[in-house]
């Protein structure tokens, strides 16, 4: 069964879209898309890397990334400069940096596209186990940290008062953000990522009315994105990445009429 | 009566120092188990610093603050709750520790705002948000309790009720409580002891001590210190919930 590229594309961008429901709650709560975004623009320069030493993509994006963001958080504190600039500077130079290195290596065959927009012909079973585990695993953790994490999403300085710690369950949230960035990258393509990570969670904001609920919806609206993004794919011959974000543009039109509605009814 | 173990925050000589202006400097002061220190001073003397330095929101601080429980429920006197969040009473009550239904029915029912546990956070009015605040600081069962002006905009009946309801808390959980009001009337009919703030501490003690001292007066006016003293008086009897007096 894991013979057909598609059942694996499907296993796969499943598994991605569990975790990036939860996660892509916290960005939208934390205003974090541009962080996500520079976090994936950097996540090119890990993806040559990994090509130049033959190393493991997602785990070499996973450092890059992780890299970047500890990068960040030191210029903060060094700079004045304000936090959208310092994001820019950061993605960009980090994707500028990337296809450099790529000139470089002009004797390995790079599928830009692919990489920027993900590729569900290039999911092995390698990349199944990276997603489900790794996914696992930051779900774990985000468990772990979820009410310090949260409480000081609501307010930072009652999390401090009342003991919960919150810098360090912000710095874990950074790392794990790097991680579904890595894990992710072959199925939505890293142009893409922010998208899968912030649409859903936006979809679910329309239709909860507690966190716990925008969560689930999140998780459910990522997961029918991707079943519909990837179907649609194969039927049209399209990139994978651009189809599953489409496809979930479509719920979150989807989500908006549904708000109407309930308006209406009111009235 | 001061044991050492009672102590539950004791601030020696603490300071905060923000873009090299002193917000606060030179802050002694302790809170006890069942016992009520309030913080009183004009705008800007440095009181929700002092509170944030107890708390150990501000950590470079000068001098030290020894903080023994951490059981903590924190009153801000501002707060900035972001929107984006769906984000209802009930899910508010279970911020920072989880608690059973009962508990939570329990601290709403106290502070009068039971009827509004489903609803959304940010459809609350200023007074109702603060009573859910209370609430939710009172609903742990803290050891301490910092209340940073926690009537403010609460209806003039409401605030009463609310500060009786923080004297019976202090007796019943025998919490320690650090108070910031500015209401003199109200706040110093219950306090053990008074810290006055103006950058520093400018004097403290007993109400009737702090009324007496002549930086005091300096500070809040000859009528201020009238209001405190008139307490002197008042100590001979207690107020019960139903309006009778009491005699000690």
């Amino acid at each position: 069964m894991l013979d057909d590229f598609f059942i694996r594309a499907l296993i796969a961008g499943i598994g991605v879209a569990i975790v990036t429901g939860p996660l892509g709650c916290f960005v939208i709560w934390r205003r974090l898309s541009y962080f996500g975004d520079t976090l994936a623009h950097s996540a090119l320069l890990g993806v040559t890397l990994a090509y130049s030493m033959e190393f493991n993509i997602a785990f070499s994006v996973f450092i890059i990334s992780s890299l970047i963001a500890l990068t960040l958080i030191q210029l903060q504190k060094r700079t004045n400069l304000p936090g959208d600039a310092l994001l820019g500077l950061l993605a960009h130079s980090s994707l500028a940096v990337g296809l450099v290195v790529i000139g470089f290596l002009s004797f390995i065959r790079f599928d830009i596209m692919g990489l920027l927009f993900g590729d569900i012909l290039a999911v092995t079973v390698d990349d199944l186990l990276i997603i489900w585990i790794g996914g696992v695993l930051i779900l774990l953790v985000l468990k772990l940290i979820w009410k310090p994490l949260f409480a000081s999403t609501v307010n930072y300085e009652l999390a401090e008062a009342e003991g919960l710690n919150p810098d360090r369950a912000k710095a874990i949230f950074t790392i794990l953000m790097a991680a579904i960035i890595a894990i992710s990258i072959k199925m939505v393509g890293l142009l893409l990522i922010t998208g899968m990570l912030i649409i859903p969670a936006a979809m679910a904001r329309n239709i909860s009315s507690s966190p716990q609920k925008m969560v689930m919806y999140s998780i459910i609206g990522g997961l029918l994105s991707v079943i519909l993004g990837l179907f649609s794919s194969l039927e049209f011959n399209t990139a994978s990445g651009p189809s599953i974000i489409a496809a979930s543009l479509f719920l979150f039109i989807l989500s908006l009429l549904n708000i109407k509605q309930s308006i209406k009814l009111k009235n | 009566m001061s044991s050492e173990q009672n102590i539950l925050v004791k601030l020696n000589k603490a300071g905060f120092n923000l873009n090299n202006k002193w917000l606060v400097k030179g802050v002694s002061l302790q809170v006890e188990k069942g016992k009520i220190v309030t913080l009183i001073g004009p705008n800007g003397s440095g009181k929700s610093t002092t509170a944030k330095i107890a708390l150990g929101i501000y950590k470079k601080i000068d001098g030290s603050v020894e903080k023994y429980t951490n059981k903590v429920g924190y009153v801000p006197q501002k707060i900035s709750i972001d929107w984006t969040l769906p984000l209802r009473v009930n899910d508010f009550m279970v911020l920072t520790e989880s608690l059973n239904k009962k508990t939570i029915d329990e601290a709403l029912s106290l502070t009068g705002v039971i009827h509004l546990k489903d609803k959304n956070l940010g459809d609350l009015s200023g007074g109702e948000f603060q009573r859910v605040l209370l609430a939710r600081a009172i609903s742990k069962k803290p050891e301490l309790l910092v209340l940073d002006e926690p009537v403010q905009g609460v209806d003039f009946t409401g605030e009463i009720a609310l500060y009786e309801l923080i004297k019976k808390i202090s007796d019943e959980l025998n919490c320690g409580i650090l108070l910031i009001s500015h209401d003199l009337h109200t706040v110093m009919s219950a306090t053990d002891h008074v810290v006055c703030l103006n950058g520093h501490v400018c004097c403290s003690g007993s109400p009737i001590e702090v009324a007496k001292n002549n930086e005091y007066k300096a500070l809040f006016g000859e009528q201020a210190s009238q209001i405190l003293s008139r307490y002197e008086h008042r100590h001979d009897h207690i107020h019960t919930s139903e309006g009778e007096i009491k005699k000690n």
